[in-house]
């Protein structure tokens, strides 16, 4: 059964994306900036399944079986970027990360 | 009913994210990062992905998101953050975001995405459907997914062993 309809969905997951975006372009601790992005991204596998139900074709769910894969990878990758940056400079906050500025 | 579910389900999401862009503290935010994959995952049950929403629940609120809480927990950063609304990066942030949200509105308003009534894909089989996609149609990118957990998982390792090697090294 569909609920409702695509058209709500659809919105749901621009909301959510908008937010994420949001945060990323506001928020100033790395690792809440890192936290937004994933929200983003699962806003779009949201409209990818929402679009694969109308369709009727497992294709986008297999894809998203995928996305969610290349995710976890990373998610490891970056955090453990994260926790080097931390050893190397002592702070997270990206006013302070400003190296290439200069 | 269904649209009740459907409706619950989206606003414990959005007020979910917007907890965790809004919340000052990052154990909070992961904690409602967490929360806001399972609304998630609520809304991919009611899309009949069951598959998808379980897989979500594990990896990412079960290993990601406690990955992220232990970080958070790793790296102890309290509150230092200046969240003053100020600066080029909030004003671009609010326009962003109203552009995205008037975005939304107009496809809300006026677009009306065509949807024909969705067909039924075999409901029950659902697993067995994905297992002979991934092993038929899908079998190098399956092939390519594991290579490239092995990579990340080998530059985990690295960039978590590096800092040391260098300090040995002086």
């Amino acid at each position: 059964m569909m609920t409702a309809s695509l058209n709500a969905y659809i919105i749901v997951s621009a909301v959510l994306f908008a937010i994420g975006f949001f945060g990323v372009l506001v928020r100033r601790n790395t690792l809440i900036v890192f936290m937004s992005l994933e929200l983003m991204l699962i806003a779009s596998t949201l409209a990818l399944v929402a679009f694969s139900r109308v369709n009727g074709t497992m294709d986008g769910n297999v894809f998203v079986f995928f996305i969610l894969t290349v995710a976890a990878a990373e998610v490891a990758v970056g955090l453990a970027i994260i926790v080097a940056l931390f050893r190397r400079r002592h702070t997270v906050q990206i006013d302070q990360l400003d190296t290439l500025k200069n | 009913m269904a649209p009740f579910l459907f409706l619950l389900f989206a606003i414990f999401t959005v007020l979910c994210a917007v907890g965790v862009v809004v919340n000052k503290n990052a154990v909070n935010a992961s904690i409602c990062l967490i929360l806001c994959l399972v609304g998630v995952a609520g809304l991919f049950v009611q899309l009949d992905a069951y598959l998808l929403a379980f897989v979500l629940l594990l990896v990412y609120a079960g290993a990601v998101a406690a990955l992220f809480l232990f970080i958070v927990m790793l790296l102890d950063v309290q509150g230092k953050e200046s969240f003053g609304l100020r600066g080029f990066r909030t004003i671009a942030g609010f326009v962003a975001f109203s552009l995205l949200l008037a975005g939304i509105g107009s496809v809300a308003l006026k677009g009306q995405i065509v949807s024909s009534p969705p067909v039924n894909v075999a409901e029950g089989a659902q697993l067995k459907l994905y297992a002979y996609q991934l092993f038929t149609t899908y079998l190098l990118p399956v092939q390519i997914i594991g290579f490239l957990l092995l990579i990340s998982m080998l530059g985990v390792i690295v960039l978590s062993k590096k800092h040391e090697i260098v300090e040995d090294a002086k």
